[in-house]
């Protein structure tokens, strides 16, 4: 009796199964690099999931992992997600790039969309990123007017183009407003180590330096430079990826705040609409994807007004980051008086620009 | 390059708050693998105890009753473990394993509401005049309390199994639990009452992360310093001196390395990332060689032990 319970119970099942299917909601997945408790990168991701989720309601189920390691462990994640039904999958970290190709192969009928990368070798990857060095154009230009002791630190991941057009950019930008700084980039070879990050705040303000930029998503390096206000330094910081509003009015001066919410529910009804094509998406301040978080009291009223004016221009595109005349660091010339950079160019960016010491790492 | 912009005070004294987390993690997992277990769960209960640290420590205002909740928590996670493995006879190295896997997510539930909070903090001791003497001043005398204590705690385990009765038959239960048995001690309290004591140890290192060297919560914040505390233990042949030197070698050599990446130091970055693990490991290899009597690891290590067999 209880056998054959189960075995009906089993076959309704079966059967309903197809039936189902056809009003089954779109299942969104999304792999995470960090904890989405990071207050940074992987926190705007799942800002992002969870705008998804209200846009689209019932019509859509999303699943997210997080804290997946970028490198082989990436790809049995990436493929668990897809076994499991998902329709499309975001990969949000530039290290799944050979990962989500490798199982985009294998589910020609699952949509990826990888974050930041540059492959696309199947036609149902695209790639998306953002215009970050967008935002760190005007952060460099607060920097540059901020710095007393003219040393800026920059806490840098992995040298990847991403990481270096963002180096590039603050740099560019600081020392247009303070010819005689100086930029000191840390390597944290990570994304994601408070006690790293932390450290690596530490050993710049002990070593003289006043603002730090970070590439790396925790808010550690903010906590580090509050702790050194509080002892009588002077130090200052920036928000990433998320506004870190938690550190305002200082060391906190103002943030880059990366919003994918627009794109993820773009991609998301692409996919219901069956209109999901392959693309390579980039946008930046115009399209709502970057975004400035509050600039706080700490910085004088004129420079505050020069950011703004900076990033108004960026936004309606009257101003390019990268515009000539700007040589390379062993002096050849890069973009001629007036040039703008090429995307093509800033992609696969492996070269620091002139007045920058130290080498990029292989 | 300009070297001179490293403060060699400095840089000590950034060194010795680097290294106490795994400085204390190090030496409680000692004191466990000493009474013959093997608790692969380090990583979990010092998570463990940098959340319960850091609620603590938030909810009370006092950051000592968060290192005494992390002392607590990280001790609680360690009697799972040990009634799981001890009373239970699981397997060592899988409880140890998933001990790390329930603490983070564990940690991550708790710590939901404690993202991006502010704590407050253990300040340095002043000591007046003494830490007003130039470059000593700042190294030995220019600390919050826990660095001493994770000192004193070094010397006080020391002399625990060199002079002490119960140090001996603590360690009389790790090299043979039957011999033990046989004399009378009670192997399984024995082992629990070492376990609770590396997972109190353990969850203070925790904390330390997450009230004073970070200070504040973010998930996932230990990164794996509770392996590196694993691997110095090995590394200090078991014994608490060099747990104290495993420890301070690893952190000086990290802090040293973002010092020398700052004052833009002409060596390779790959290399100066690499440079904490390498060396121990080289470290590690060199003693190893230099003791060429198969090593010096508790007999019972990670042996399962019942009355019966």
């Amino acid at each position: 009796m209880t056998l054959k319970t189960l075995l009906a119970g089993a076959m309704a099942l079966g059967l309903a199964t197809p039936a189902l299917a056809q009003d089954d909601p779109v299942k969104v997945g999304f792999i995470y690099v960090g904890p989405i408790g990071d207050g940074g990168w992987t926190y705007q991701h799942d800002q992002g999931r969870l705008a998804v989720e209200e846009h689209f309601g019932d019509a859509v189920e999303t699943v997210y992992q997080e804290s997946v390691p970028e490198g082989a462990d990436a790809e049995r994640a990436i493929t668990q997600m897809a076994l499991q039904g998902a329709d499309l999958i975001f990969t949000t970290s530039f290290g799944y790039m050979d990962a989500t190709n490798a199982v985009a192969a294998k589910f020609p009928d699952v949509k990826f969309e990888h974050a930041t990368g540059f492959k696309r070798e199947h036609p149902n990857v695209s790639t998306y990123d953002a215009r970050f060095y967008e935002g760190r154009a005007v952060t460099g230009t607060i920097a540059g007017h901020l710095t007393e002791t003219n040393k800026i630190g920059y806490i840098a991941s992995f040298p990847i183009p991403e990481v270096i057009q963002g180096i590039n950019s603050s740099f560019l930008h600081a020392q247009k407003v303070n010819p005689d700084i100086e930029m000191v980039v840390t390597w944290a070879y990570t994304w994601f180590d408070p006690a790293k990050e932390a450290d690596a705040a530490r050993a710049m303000i002990d070593q003289g330096v006043d603002v730090i930029l970070q590439h790396t998503d925790s808010t550690a390096p903010q906590a580090a430079a509050q702790e050194a206000n509080e002892n009588g330094g002077r130090v200052f910081t920036f928000g990433q990826a998320s506004d870190m509003a938690e550190f305002k009015p200082t060391p906190r001066v103002a943030s880059i705040i990366d919003d994918w919410s627009p794109y993820y529910i773009e991609r998301v009804q692409a996919v219901i609409d069956g209109t999901w094509e392959q693309q390579a998406s980039w946008g930046g301040m115009p399209e709502g994807e970057v975004v400035i978080g509050e600039i706080t009291d700490a910085v004088p009223a004129e420079v505050k007004a020069e950011a703004e004016a900076m990033i108004a221009a960026i936004t309606a595109g009257e101003y390019h980051p990268f515009t000539g005349p700007i040589n390379r660091q062993d002096g050849s010339a890069w973009l001629a008086e007036g040039e703008v950079a090429e995307d093509g160019a800033l992609l696969g960016m492996d070269f620091y620009i002139e007045g920058l010491t130290g080498d990029i790492p292989n | 390059m300009d070297l001179s912009s490293i403060s060699p005070a400095l840089l000590i004294a950034s060194l010795m708050v680097a290294a106490t987390p795994i400085l204390l993690a190090a030496l409680g997992e000692m004191v466990v693998e000493k009474a013959g277990v093997l608790n692969l769960g380090v990583e979990g209960m010092m998570i463990m105890g940098a959340v319960c640290g850091f609620i603590a420590g938030v909810e009370s205002g006092s950051p000592w009753l968060g290192f005494l909740s992390a002392a607590v928590g990280g001790a609680a996670m360690a009697l799972l473990f040990g009634v799981l493995t001890q009373v239970l006879l699981s397997n060592q190295v899988a409880t140890g394993l998933a001990l790390t896997l329930f603490g983070l997510g564990l940690s991550s539930l708790l710590g939901q509401g404690y993202v991006g909070i502010k704590t407050n903090t253990l300040g340095r001791i002043d000591l007046g005049p003494l830490t007003d003497i130039p470059f000593f001043g700042r190294v030995l005398f220019g600390h919050d309390p826990i660095v001493y204590l994770s000192i004193l705690l070094v010397l006080g385990v020391w002399a625990f199994l060199k002079y002490t009765r119960a140090g001996l038959v603590l360690r009389a239960v790790g090299e043979s639990h039957d011999a033990a048995h046989a004399l009378g001690y009670g192997v399984r309290r024995v082992r629990l009452m070492a376990i609770a004591f590396g997972g109190a140890c353990a969850g203070l290192g925790g904390a330390y992360l997450s009230l004073v060297r970070v200070p504040q919560w973010t998930e996932g914040m230990t990164a794996g310093a509770g392996w590196i505390a694993l691997a110095i233990v090995v590394f200090a042949s078991w014994r608490a001196g060099r747990v104290l030197a495993g420890a301070y070698l690893f952190g000086g050599i990290t802090v040293l390395q973002l010092n020398l990446q700052t004052a833009g130091a002409r060596v390779p970055v790959e290399l100066l990332s690499a440079a904490p693990y390498l060396v121990t490991i080289l470290v590690l290899v060199l003693i190893s060689l230099r003791a060429g009597r198969g090593g010096d690891a508790p007999a019972c290590l990670g042996k399962p032990f019942h009355a019966s067999s």
